[in-house]
């Protein structure tokens, strides 16, 4: 490093964390947001595409109202939330010790994750019209298809995680005595954690793909994709327009506020450092 | 000899799933239109290969996934280095891809079929802002990432702006950049067959899976997905590894693996 050190341990720009600049980076990005709004509206108005298709702004509020006090949407979100819920304890309960397996011995490593390796990069997605033919339209289809696109990111993480953890605390642990219980849930269990969290935030994200795709095109009764499939039929872009804002606040209310949070603390409680993302 | 141990080990899954499916199919009592034999399956994987059906939707698939991506990677680099050089760009910006990035690209199909139509068009121009998002976001940390010392020391030296930028910013966020490309590709591909579906096109993997579904087909949907898979593993190790070990492992900004 030499004598470019002294240089670098300062931080490169001191402004950025004054209270002022945090003034100034809230009202551009406000003035960002209410921009697309703006050009969105211009553009609805202009008659370049029918009204129909391009709702002006007052029509899309108006139906957002409508449908939540109505309380319809909040049903349909319970029935999509259930779905994802349901795919990823399923997909969380047989991933965490498959995971752990993989991570403790060689030979299991080498027998499942060629496997792995084959299935994940196939599309979710692209099962559902089979899924369909087998098990109908419906819960099942749909749940089948979140535990698909979730499970394999959960099994990667924690194995990497297992792989992860260090040396030096599994020999500390057998020379003080630990049997092979305390071994799993004193050791390798916390060690893991940070990892099997990222790696739960990340199959989130996927899995809430994967329902709204599923229910696209599994078409249940219920559903957030549901709204948006049957509001195509009738040309009701305010509706399809109010779904997708919905499905946005919900993704990042339990992306940000939710995985974000949880994944946070787990790195701070047990003092580990970056985990792998994506 | 280890490797060829290794290689039993890996395929003892395959032969197990294998010969349960061939027991389901011959003793399971289920339709055989539902649960087609191995045999049947490998058969007509090999039918469809030879009458080109299935490397002419493979073709004209992975061209949808190209476009799309072509373009979300120009716009998502350009507005990703853009976010990272301009403190403005990046303050107005932020919010509002914060706020769209969350929302699955999926959810939007039903509705460009409404603005754009049906076919290849709306499916193009989905994958492209399905994989916009991720491309935008590492570009702009990549840029934010390089250090300011590389940047002030070129200043020093007498680099015009364009010079820093080809020879510093640029390749200094390259690693982000490749990892932003590479996971928007990856969001495209995991898209892009259900796109097909929604989207109604002429041709392609996904339409071949949905369209035979109404003919109860489920021997050409396996075949199909048995495709789906080659190409997404070729895809990952073949284009991506090989970019990433020309690039940025080979000027030492990351170690390989």
């Amino acid at each position: 490093m030499g004598h470019g050190e002294k240089y670098m341990t300062r931080p490169a720009n001191l402004a950025s964390s004054t209270p002022r600049r945090f003034g100034a980076a809230f009202f551009r990005g406000i003035a960002g947001l209410a921009g697309a709004l703006v050009l969105w509206e211009v553009f609805a108005r202009s008659g370049l595409f029918s009204v129909a298709l391009t709702p002006p702004l007052g029509a899309v509020v108006a139906k957002l109202t409508e449908m939540i006090s109505a309380g319809m949407i909040f049903g349909h979100t319970l029935v999509t939330m259930a779905r994802v819920l349901m795919g990823l304890a399923v997909a969380f309960v047989i991933a965490v010790p498959l995971g752990i397996w993989m991570g403790n011995s060689r030979t299991v490593e080498k027998i499942i994750s060629p496997t792995l390796s084959v299935l994940m990069p196939i599309p979710s997605l692209a099962w559902v019209p089979l899924f369909v033919l087998w098990f109908g339209i419906g819960n099942f289809s749909t749940i089948l298809v979140v535990i698909y696109a979730s499970i394999f990111t959960m099994i990667f993480n924690t194995w990497t995680g297992v792989r992860a953890i260090n040396q030096i605390w599994y020999k500390s642990a057998v020379v003080m005595g630990a049997n092979s219980r305390q071994m799993l849930f004193k050791v390798m269990l916390p060690g893991t954690m940070p990892y099997i969290i990222s790696g739960l935030r990340i199959s989130f994200g996927r899995a809430w793909i994967a329902v709204i795709g599923g229910e696209l095109l599994a078409s249940p009764d219920w559903g957030l994709g549901k709204i948006i499939f049957d509001a195509r039929e009738f040309l009701d872009t305010e509706s399809m327009l109010s779904a997708l804002v919905f499905i946005g606040l919900i993704g990042i209310g339990i992306e940000k506020l939710f995985l974000k949070r949880l994944e946070k603390i787990t790195i701070e409680r047990w003092g580990m450092s970056q985990s792998q993302s994506s | 000899m280890r490797r060829f141990g290794d290689l039993l080990l890996a395929s003892l899954p395959f032969v197990v799933m294998i010969g349960i499916w061939q027991a389901l199919s011959v003793y399971g009592g289920f339709p055989e239109k539902l649960v087609p034999s191995i045999s049947q399956i490998f058969q007509t994987f090999f039918r469809l290969l030879n009458e080109g059906i299935l490397l002419s939707s493979a073709a004209s698939t992975l061209n949808r996934l190209l476009l799309g991506f072509l373009i979300s990677g120009v716009v998502g680099v350009f507005v990703g280095i853009l976010m990272g050089r301009y403190r403005v760009i990046e303050e107005t910006l932020l919010p509002l891809i914060s706020f769209i990035y969350p929302i699955p690209g999926i959810a939007y199909a039903p509705l460009f079929v409404l603005w754009f139509g049906l076919g290849d068009l709306p499916s193009i121009l989905l994958i492209s802002f399905a994989s916009v998002f991720p491309v935008i976001m590492n570009t702009w940390k990549g840029v934010k990432a390089v250090k300011p010392v590389w940047i002030r020391s070129a200043t020093v030296m007498g680099a015009k702006e364009s010079d820093i930028f080809r020879k510093i910013v640029l390749p200094g966020a390259l690693p982000f950049i490749l990892s932003g490309l590479r996971l928007g590709l990856a969001a495209a591909w995991r898209i892009l067959v259900a796109v097909e579906m929604l989207m109604s096109v002429k041709i392609g993997l996904g339409w071949m899976i949905f369209g035979s579904q109404t003919f109860l087909n489920t021997d050409v949907m396996l075949a199909t997905i048995i495709l789906i898979g080659l190409i997404g593993v070729l895809m990952e190790k073949q284009i991506f590894e090989r970019i990433e070990r020309r690039t940025v492992v080979r000027w030492g900004m990351v170690r390989s693996t």
